[in-house]
């Protein structure tokens, strides 16, 4: 054989190599596709996957009688976290706006959640109709009291969030912060003035401002101005209805950053020029997002005060505000399912540090700082980067095995 | 950087040998503030029960052991510290601590049937419409007509100017009755004056509207925090009323770099003093000081008292620690002593106590005066 044909076979062979693998590589290629195309679609459902399996685990935790009292205590209260801190990505993350009155937003849910439910406990006898048609339909009146107590909840949050944001919204930057934090201060002192009664045998509510006067012995004061909400027992939220409402803040909130609308208000964020010469509306848009978050936080505060008979106003200061910027901010601004994580964790935290006593919240403090810094280290990134490549991969050839089958 | 793990996981392994607690007793939990601007009244509930427990183990009969977390008075932290205490095997509580947070885990005691005794949560709403839950100090209302009682009596003011936290139930709740009382008794309240818990550190405006209006007596239904400041800056402008406050007030004396100087003279309705020379109070006080430094308050005595309360009624309804230690025996526990703790009278250090069915304390209230840095029985 001569140098030519050597020559001529390699070439061949070579090129059919080529060709076999490009016919392997179309697939993987889509398969690529498909995952950039459907990023966000597989990131969300995910989450959902993992809060409902979260759900499972722990109720088979609870049928088993394997979980600790500590823990299902805390179950309620890491649903109404998680929900405020999702919200609060919306606004943080995706609008681009630093607010930090979301307290705020939680004490309005969390009022005029009781005095929807205390209002239906006594407006509604056992006998009346309203009662009477969920009884038949084999319903528990706890659980339609629990539901529209969270929806009155969330509409008045987000009337408040209406009337809050068009003042606020047009302010930018550390202007809106201050405004927000101002915010939730005022409804936390307006709140420890207010006073509500309901008459036990009617239902009629008694507001009243400055003053504890009860008009007669028949109302019940469950609103005492300083001392919170009181005498909301027995507690009608459960952690069926929590994890309902995970569930419920993850679909409005993933489906409305991945919708037109979603992609409008980051491009507000991002650019807001670019975004008002395309023609956008960037306070509606502002808007949009910071009334969603403010419904939701209402809504998460209306179950958090349902879970304790005892609520008190110093709950919904700075300090809460504060605490769900952390779970956001640790979590990862923009990233959902950083939120989900982060506010359970960071709620269970300090319950599992008490094997420390005193210095619990020093060490609190330094996991938070310690977490902080590994996330940031180009160590850890590159690994968490190398991690994904490969499962990004692995799900490719998996894709390439199905793509080669059909 | 492995030293500080090492030195941590250590930690860790010697706390977690700590919370071990003996099979053949009955364990006791509290939960309280003991840290934040409220740890005062958590620790000094703690102390005085840790004395308690150790003289009641040492009389022979039942034997307790305590357990104690820290919910720094927030509702939330407490019902999490309240679990935590059951899954560590408490089968009564002799707390919690602050009324906010009492009041949430009463709600959560009652439907899981837990008993409980509040040393110190004096707000009614902690025993209202649960029969599980009693309380050893007075309620707020009773406080507040007490002192609007013992000042007309012992005649130390016509004309009295109140400055209260607006913001606190506990407050406003012995403030309202006060007022009543007052009302009736012809005591002229001449000055009104308020603030808030976020706005604390000034004053003046109050002091100044009290002057002018010829107060001679200040009552003060608050905190000790705002109380030391309160009296420091009365003496800086040179008003000196007499001072008279609540059992709130109780603490002022151990504020880190208060001068004890200017509270001298200052009036304290409360149901304990430190100076009473009957054995039992001289015995707790000396024990007191030598473990933990400082003179006991209030709370502190209302705790040592509430162990005791706890001891005669598990005599009475015979309570053992194989009832209290079988898993979640705290449900046998509670209907047990809820039967017994209306019929029992408990000599106590801050009076002779006996409980209503609704869970309400009967014991005379005595006022204190502070003279040259302690707390010392008024006439």
């Amino acid at each position: 054989m001569n140098q030519k044909h050597k020559m001529t076979i390699t070439h061949l062979f070579t090129h059919a190599l080529e060709i076999c693998e490009s016919f392997l590589r179309q697939p993987r290629i889509m398969a690529e596709k498909i995952y950039q195309k459907h990023k966000m679609t597989i990131t969300h459902l995910f989450t959902y996957a993992l809060v409902i399996c979260a759900y499972f685990a722990c109720q088979s935790m609870i049928k088993a009688e394997k979980m600790t009292l500590s823990l299902e205590g805390q179950l309620v209260p890491i649903c109404a976290y998680i929900v405020l801190a999702v919200s609060l990505n919306l606004t943080v993350g995706i609008s681009g706006e630093l607010s930090l009155g979301h307290a705020g937003f939680m004490y309005v849910g969390a009022i005029t959640g009781v005095i929807a439910s205390m209002w239906m406990r006594y407006a509604f006898t056992e006998e009346s109709a309203f009662f009477l048609f969920f009884e038949n339909m084999n319903i528990d009146f706890a659980l339609v009291r629990m539901l529209i107590s969270l929806i009155v909840a969330g509409v008045f949050a987000g009337i408040v969030g209406f009337i809050i944001g068009i003042p606020v919204l047009r302010l930018r930057g550390d202007y809106l912060a201050i405004v927000t934090l101002a915010f939730g201060e005022i409804i936390r002192n307006i709140m420890t003035c207010l006073y509500v009664a309901v008459n036990k045998k009617t239902g009629a509510l008694n507001f009243t401002f400055n003053n504890s006067d009860i008009p007669s012995k028949d109302f019940k004061l469950f609103i005492k101005g300083p001392t919170g909400i009181t005498g909301n027992s027995p507690k009608i939220a459960t952690f069926v209805i929590g994890i309902g409402l995970v569930l419920f803040t993850l679909l409005i909130v993933q489906n409305l950053i991945n919708s037109r609308t979603g992609r409008a208000i980051k491009a507000c964020r991002d650019n807001r020029i670019a975004a008002e010469s395309m023609g956008l509306n960037v306070t509606k848009y502002k808007m949009i997002a910071f009334v969603t978050s403010a419904c939701l936080a209402g809504m998460a505060g209306a179950l958090y005060a349902a879970n304790f008979s005892s609520v008190v106003p110093s709950k919904f200061s700075i300090d809460t505000s504060i605490l769900i910027l952390v779970f956001v901010v640790l979590g990862g601004l923009g990233n959902i399912l950083g939120s989900v994580i982060s506010a359970t964790v960071l709620t269970l935290l300090p319950e599992l540090l008490r094997e420390f006593d005193d210095y619990r919240m020093l060490v609190y403090v330094v996991v938070l700082i310690l977490t902080m810094l590994i996330t940031n280290s180009p160590i850890v990134k590159s690994l968490i980067g190398a991690i994904k490549e490969g499962a990004k991969k692995l799900f490719a050839r998996k894709n390439t095995e199905n793509g080669a089958n059909s | 950087m492995k030293k500080i793990f090492a030195m941590v996981l250590s930690l860790m392994l010697a706390m977690g040998a700590m919370s071990a607690f003996a099979e053949d007793a009955i364990t006791i939990g509290i939960s309280g503030p003991l840290t934040g601007p409220y740890a005062m009244y958590g620790l000094g509930v703690v102390h005085g029960a840790e004395i308690a427990v150790e003289e009641v183990n040492a009389l022979g009969g039942i034997q307790f052991a305590l357990t104690y977390e820290d919910d720094e008075g927030d509702p939330e932290k407490a019902v999490n510290a309240f679990n935590k205490m059951l899954d560590d095997g408490a089968a009564m509580m002799a707390g919690t601590v602050t009324s906010g947070a009492c009041a949430a885990v009463a709600a959560e005691a009652y439907d899981m049937r837990v008993f409980m005794l509040t040393p110190s949560a004096s707000s009614p709403t902690v025993t209202e419409d649960r029969d599980n839950v009693f309380q050893v100090c007075f309620t707020d209302p009773g406080q507040g007509a007490a002192s609007a009682d013992y000042i007309v009596q012992n005649n130390l003011a016509k004309k009295v100017a109140v400055i209260y936290n607006n913001g606190l139930d506990y407050s406003t709740g012995i403030y309202q009755t006060f007022e009543e009382k007052a009302n009736e008794l012809g005591l002229e309240i001449v000055s009104v004056t308020t603030f808030s818990s976020d706005n604390n550190a000034d004053f003046s405006v109050q002091l100044t509207k009290a002057k002018d209006s010829g107060a001679e007596l200040v009552f003060l239904p608050i905190y000790y925090t705002p109380a030391s400041m309160i009296l420091k800056q009365a003496d800086a402008m040179n008003y000196d009323p007499i001072f008279f406050g609540v059992d709130g007030m109780d603490g002022i004396l151990s504020i880190e770099g208060f001068d004890t100087s200017l509270a001298e003279g200052v009036y304290l309705l409360t149901a304990f003093s430190a100076d009473a020379q009957d054995e039992k109070t001289q015995n707790f006080v000396k024990k007191y000081e030598e473990r933990f430094g400082g003179t006991p308050n209030q709370f502190a005595a209302d705790a040592y008292d509430a162990i005791y309360a706890l001891y005669e009624a598990c005599n009475e309804a015979e309570v053992t620690a194989e009832i209290a230690n079988q898993r979640r025996g705290f449900a046998d526990v509670c209907e047990m002593l809820i039967e017994v703790m209306p019929t029992i009278t408990v000599e106590g250090i801050t009076g002779t106590m006996s409980w209503e069915a609704t869970g309400e304390v009967t014991k005379t209230p005595t006022a204190v005066i502070i003279h040259e840095g302690a707390y010392v029985g008024a006439k």
